[in-house]
């Protein structure tokens, strides 16, 4: 009681602080400066709020979670570096079985010893057909996962697949607490234990979740005590509230992230990312299939004026699903704006241009719809920015907004603008959406696209161990794209995040499509120190 | 009284039966399909095989008629079921939340319906006067103005402007305990623009009807025969001015929920609100289904207390029945 009190009055006086300073200072904007708090506590706004936190369904599947561990995790790099276990796995030669041995004497939260039968347990509970976990298929490798001892676990897999490590940073649930309840519905979903840097101490759904630094963590406790997670959907309002100094950090679009660039408080992060917007060109589609036709477009779009008008200069132009700046890139697959040439592949395959410069071939008209999800603000003006440039070829593109419950049935033959990405390995994202054996399989390969040249590529991409041999197959893909694109990829696009700037630590991984809670500058908060001054 | 009441709630069960099957059939027949918003972004990426064996995880392979009896008779033995969207059951997400809600409407609704009164009256003393002009003329515009329009206005005036208030939240966000002085400080912008987006119906339907009941005759008369200002206009204009008043109370319920999920998404005000449009778009058939039991009862509740209010204020009308 006395102790709220206490706050009580920090917080009148806090008010009356930030009152006397904004009035002191006519420029509201300078009011920013105050902060949201202490240097060892942070307050930073999210958009989206997690329906769960219970690794079983799908919480942290991709590292960076709180308050989990997964056996591996990742540095700034994107490299795999050791967490509960105790070094990288040892892999076998035929890549079908790998060995963890686990670091000894972690704990979890709740005091208890976390050992082999955690981690089996969790995997085969995500596994189980009964969890409605709807990432399993990442998982789709593993045969069987077995504890050796109490302080190791060997997985054995279905088929040899070298980026396996990559998908162990999953987050491991205790046995003991997890083990007992509905894996759907029961108390872990929202009140979740785990071995990580931080300790969920509230979580108030619609507003914030709380964390405190794990004292007993095996990575030794860290510097910033207290984290919130405020969840705020509307951009606009979280800009607002990170201006009046409630927060010390949020993910915001460019265009109102611009608007702090001046403030010296706050400091801009832009996160390289794997996250991409493509459109689809439908392989049964009478104009999309035509490899001339996708040639041509994939020249005929300005990517560099989308970087600079749709994004505000926040991403790059994307040639393929590996951005230009990442080792898997292919260099020399980078296409210029070339609009001449476009014509001249139209106009050789006989695609000839009409009395309204619409195309047309054999009684065919070059034109075909493109659907976006209604609500995409971005995706709406790349599908618009795509169409007016498609038009100056002779190709009419005429652009339609819908739910995804709308566009799925129309995927096999009308256009869509997708997105995706995912930077841990290139096999995640490719090896879905450019499979012809994942045609139409869900929302997995939706252009149909079918290249017996890239299926081999994906093959051997995914087989070998050897990193030589998986960097030429991804080549092989990349350069296939250019002779017969199934998709148009259009941009990358940076992740803006607006943040105080009174810590040492802050840094951006490069991210994947998905904004979990696990990216953003706060990605390695449990190693943020307050910054000396 | 006691009989209108009481025919009124056994009314109230076939219509709540009748709702509930209308969700049902609604969603049913909405293009939004479960699975996908259960999935999220990690549906993209999902094999077909693991989508339906989502659909019969969550049992929305079933036919709706089935699916609706089998939420009906575990409701009635008080298990409401599972929120897919919230991965929780239904009962802990709405005792979360309904309480929050509650609060800033009732707040809100005391604030309209006292403020609205009060100027009111006050407008209707002198019809077309300073005062009547200047509240009736930002009355109207305050009608127009969508409430959450008016919230973002008071974020930037009083959080960013003059930084008084905490701009959203329940409490301050590096907070985690629930104290009744932050809340209370909290609970002020939120409170103060759902009532006010309220306030003008209240205000402009006292104002009408005072003023008119200041024209009446046994007005005039006790006006005629000396009785103090301050006696006409509480004992005579007020009370027949309140009439039609009363009435709006009820209809007024429905468009409090709407207003409350604007204003609670402004403000990050962890209310029930936001939890309904979720589970709307997300095709949640039980969750929908009890926040829909929930907001009817609030309406037909709404609507007995006014005819309640009514049949006190003004005894010929009585209770019907």
């Amino acid at each position: 009681m006395k102790a709220r009190t206490v706050r009580g009055m920090a917080g009148a006086t806090a008010a009356a602080v930030i009152v006397t300073g904004v009035a002191a200072c006519s420029n509201p904007g300078g009011g920013a400066a105050a902060g949201a708090g202490a240097a060892d506590s942070a307050v930073v706004g999210i958009a989206t709020e997690p329906e769960s936190l219970s690794p079983l369904l799908g919480y942290g599947k991709d590292g960076n979670s709180k308050i989990f561990d997964g056996l591996l995790a990742r540095d700034a790099d994107m490299k795999l570096k050791p967490a509960l276990a105790r070094a990288l796995p040892e892999v076998s030669a035929d890549g079908l079985t790998y060995t963890y041995a686990l670091r000894p004497g972690v704990r979890f939260s709740d005091g208890q010893p976390f050992g082999s039968k955690d981690v089996v347990f969790t995997y085969k509970a995500i596994l189980d057909a009964k969890t409605n976990n709807a990432s399993k298929s990442e998982l789709d490798a593993i045969a069987d996962v077995t504890a050796r001892g109490d302080d190791s676990v060997v997985f054995t897999l279905k088929y040899p697949y070298a980026p396996f490590a990559e998908r162990t940073v999953l987050p491991i649930a205790p046995e003991h607490l997890a083990g007992g309840q509905d894996v759907n519905s029961g108390e872990f979903t929202t009140k979740p234990v785990g071995t990580g840097p931080y300790v969920l101490t509230a979580w108030s759904k619609g507003e914030k979740l709380s964390f405190k630094a794990n004292p007993t963590y095996w990575g030794g406790e860290p510097a910033v005590k207290k984290f919130t997670m405020a969840v705020i959907k509307d951009d606009d309002v979280r800009a607002t509230r990170l201006r009046s100094g409630e927060l010390d950090g949020a993910v915001l679009p460019p265009n109102l992230a611009k608007g702090f660039a001046a403030d010296k408080a706050l400091k801009t992060y832009a996160a390289k990312t794997y996250d991409y917007r493509q459109v689809t060109l439908p392989t049964e589609h009478p104009v999309t299939g035509d490899t001339a036709v996708r040639q041509a477009l994939d020249i005929a779009v300005d990517r560099d004026t989308m970087v600079d008008k749709l994004l505000e200069g926040a991403g790059k132009a994307a040639y393929g699903p590996v951005p230009t700046g990442s080792p898997w890139f292919t260099a020399g697959t980078e296409r210029p704006y070339d609009l001449a040439s476009a014509k001249k592949i139209l106009d050789d395959a006989g695609w000839i241009p009409g009395a309204d410069g619409i195309r047309a071939k054999d009684g065919i008209r070059a034109a075909f719809p493109l659907w976006y999800p209604s609500g995409d603000k971005l995706r709406q003006d790349h599908a618009l920015a795509f169409a007016s440039d498609a038009k100056k070829a002779g190709i009419q593109v005429t652009t339609e907004s819908g739910s995804w419950e709308v566009i799925e049935p129309r995927m096999k033959t009308d256009a869509v603008l997708a997105g995706g990405g995912s930077p841990a390995d290139p096999d995640f994202d490719q090896y879905l959406t450019l499979n012809s054996a994942l045609a139409g399989d869900g929302f997995n390969n939706m252009a149909r696209y079918d290249n017996p040249a890239v299926d081999k590529a994906l093959l051997d991409g995914r087989r070998s161990a050897d990193p030589a041999v998986r960097k030429a197959a991804y080549d092989t893909v990349q350069r296939e794209l250019v002779k017969n694109p199934g998709y148009v990829y259009l941009t990358h696009i940076d992740h803006l995040y607006v943040v105080a700037d009174k810590w040492d630590g802050p840094t951006t991984q490069t991210e994947p499509h998905d904004h979990g809670l696990g990216t953003g500058p706060w990605w390695n908060l449990e190693s943020w120190k307050p910054e000396q001054k | 009284m006691a009989r209108m009441a009481g025919r009124r709630t056994l009314f109230a069960g076939p219509v709540l039966l009748v709702v509930t099957f209308g969700v049902f059939a609604v969603a049913a027949l909405s293009p939004f399909d479960p699975v996908k918003a259960y999935a999220g972004t990690a549906g993209l990426t999902a094999s077909q095989a693991e989508l339906d064996q989502l659909r019969v995880n969550l049992g929305v392979d079933q036919p709706l008629l089935a699916r609706w009896w089998e939420w009906l008779t575990s409701a009635l033995t008080g298990d409401l079921g599972t929120s897919a969207v919230m991965r929780q059951p239904v009962s802990d997400v709405i005792a979360e939340r309904l309480g929050w809600s509650a609060l800033l409407a009732v707040c809100a609704f005391a604030f309209a319906v006292l403020v609205g009164t009060g100027l009111g009256v006050l407008a209707a003393r002198r019809p077309g006067g300073r005062l009547d002009r200047a509240v009736s003329g930002l009355a109207y515009t305050l009608e127009a103005a969508p409430a959450f329009w008016l919230g973002l206005l008071a974020v930037w005036f009083f959080s960013v402007r003059l930084g008084v208030l905490p701009s959203g939240g329940l409490t301050d966000a590096g907070s985690d305990v629930v104290t009744a002085g932050q809340v209370a400080r909290h609970l002020v912008l939120p409170a103060l623009v759902l009532g006010i987006s309220q306030l003008p119906w209240f205000f402009l339907y006292v104002r009408q009807g005072v003023a008119d009941a200041l024209e009446e005759d046994p007005v005039r008369g006790a006006r005629a025969r000396g009785l103090g200002e301050r006696r006409v206009l509480l004992g005579h204009g007020l009370r027949s001015g309140m009439l039609p008043m009363l009435t709006l109370i009820g209809s007024r319920v429905p468009e409090l929920i709407t207003g409350a999920l604007l204003v609670e998404t402004v403000f990050s005000w962890p209310g029930i609100a936001a939890a309904t449009v979720q589970a709307a778009t997300s095709v949640d058939f039980p969750l929908l289904a009890a926040l829909t039991v929930l907001a009817t009862a609030a309406v037909l509740a709404g609507n007995l207390l006014s005819d309640l209010l009514y049949g006190l204020a003004d005894p010929r009308v009585g209770f019907d029945g």
